[in-house]
């Protein structure tokens, strides 16, 4: 079976940094920053294992804000 | 595979609504009223709907649902929004007619309203969000708080002799005639939001469809209030909230 290969794309300002895409990914490719911040001081989320994700959504259908986007294609 | 290889728009899975506008909620972080935004952004796209849905907002946290999701709406008094969508949805019966509103507003100086609109079996929507407790106000008991959860008004937790009992307003909506489709959900995993998501829709094709009044409640969290992380919230939610409000439907009359 091919594998599939995901990317996200976290919009940074409009983050809360409630952490609930952490929690959902089940492959623990997200994390909230520990030093940086966006405009409105919160720690927002950012991939960490970009290489583990497959593009499940899962973030992205958690995410109260609707900040995150996900790209999903056939490993060749 | 790079990133800029995967991030095409052919590649594309999960994006942000349309419908659902650029402009940044008000909401706390990690509240529920974002994903069910979310949801009922997605499913007027999918239904087609967006040139003839009207939607009323309520007082509360979602008091500015209007800023967020681009269809018309129509701001009603507190607890007066079922009164106000049943006459839109008489004055066009066309239209899909929903009301978004809170516990305080529906369940508490809106039961009336409430109970009475869908007693009428208006064909129009209702969605709760339950969070159990009053949110914009500062985490006031609400009628839904549970027996013995702590809010500002009652800092020992709420006590029957003294508070009453919470209400299941939802439980009462499925013994009324004039309800078609009567349903409780949650959004705090992917799972229950697919489900939440299926429930909507079904609500707004009953209530186009005129086959009577829908009540989609949404068993939520409010963590700012509940003093809890939104994590924590969820976990709170499943391990208290959903012994009292068991999720599922409770009535389909419409299949």
């Amino acid at each position: 079976m091919a594998k599939m290969k995901g990317a996200t794309l976290v919009d940074i300002e409009r983050c809360k940094g409630c952490r609930l895409c952490v929690v959902a990914c089940p492959l623990g490719v997200l994390a909230l920053t520990t030093k940086n911040v966006n405009q409105k001081g919160y720690n927002y989320a950012e991939a960490v294992l970009e290489d583990t994700c497959t593009g499940c959504s899962s973030c992205a259908i958690v995410c109260p804000d609707g900040c995150i986007t996900v790209y999903r294609k056939k490993e060749d | 595979m790079t990133k800029e290889e995967i991030m095409k728009p052919e590649n594309l899975v999960y994006r942000k609504p349309e419908l659902l506008n650029d402009t940044p909620m008000h909401y706390c972080p990690g509240c529920s009223h974002g994903v069910v935004h979310k949801l009922v952004a997605e499913v007027i796209a999918e239904m087609g709907m967006t040139e003839k849905t009207i939607a009323v907002s309520p007082v509360g946290c979602a008091v500015f649902a209007y800023n967020y999701i681009d269809v018309d709406w129509q701001e009603a008094a507190h607890g007066r929004a079922p009164a106000v969508a049943s006459a839109i949805k008489r004055l066009w019966p066309d239209h899909l007619v929903f009301t978004y509103q809170g516990d305080g507003d529906l369940a508490c100086i809106g039961t009336g309203e409430t109970i009475h609109a869908l007693n009428r079996g208006e064909n129009i929507t209702i969605i709760f969000i339950n969070n159990a407790i009053y949110g914009m106000t500062g985490g006031q008991m609400a009628p839904t708080t549970l027996l013995g959860m702590k809010t500002v008004t009652c800092p020992y937790g709420r006590v029957p002799e003294l508070h009453g009992y919470p209400l299941k307003i939802t439980e009462i909506a499925a013994t009324l005639q004039g309800t078609c489709y009567v349903t409780r959900q949650s959004v705090q995993s992917v799972g229950a939001i697919l489900k939440a998501k299926k429930a909507i829709r079904k609500a707004f094709e009953y209530s186009l469809q005129g086959k009577g009044s829908n009540l989609v409640e949404i068993v939520s969290t409010c963590n700012t209030n509940w003093r809890m992380t939104p994590e924590k919230a969820n976990q709170w939610m499943e391990e208290n909230m959903f012994p009292f409000y068991p999720l599922g439907d409770l009535k389909d009359t419409g299949k």
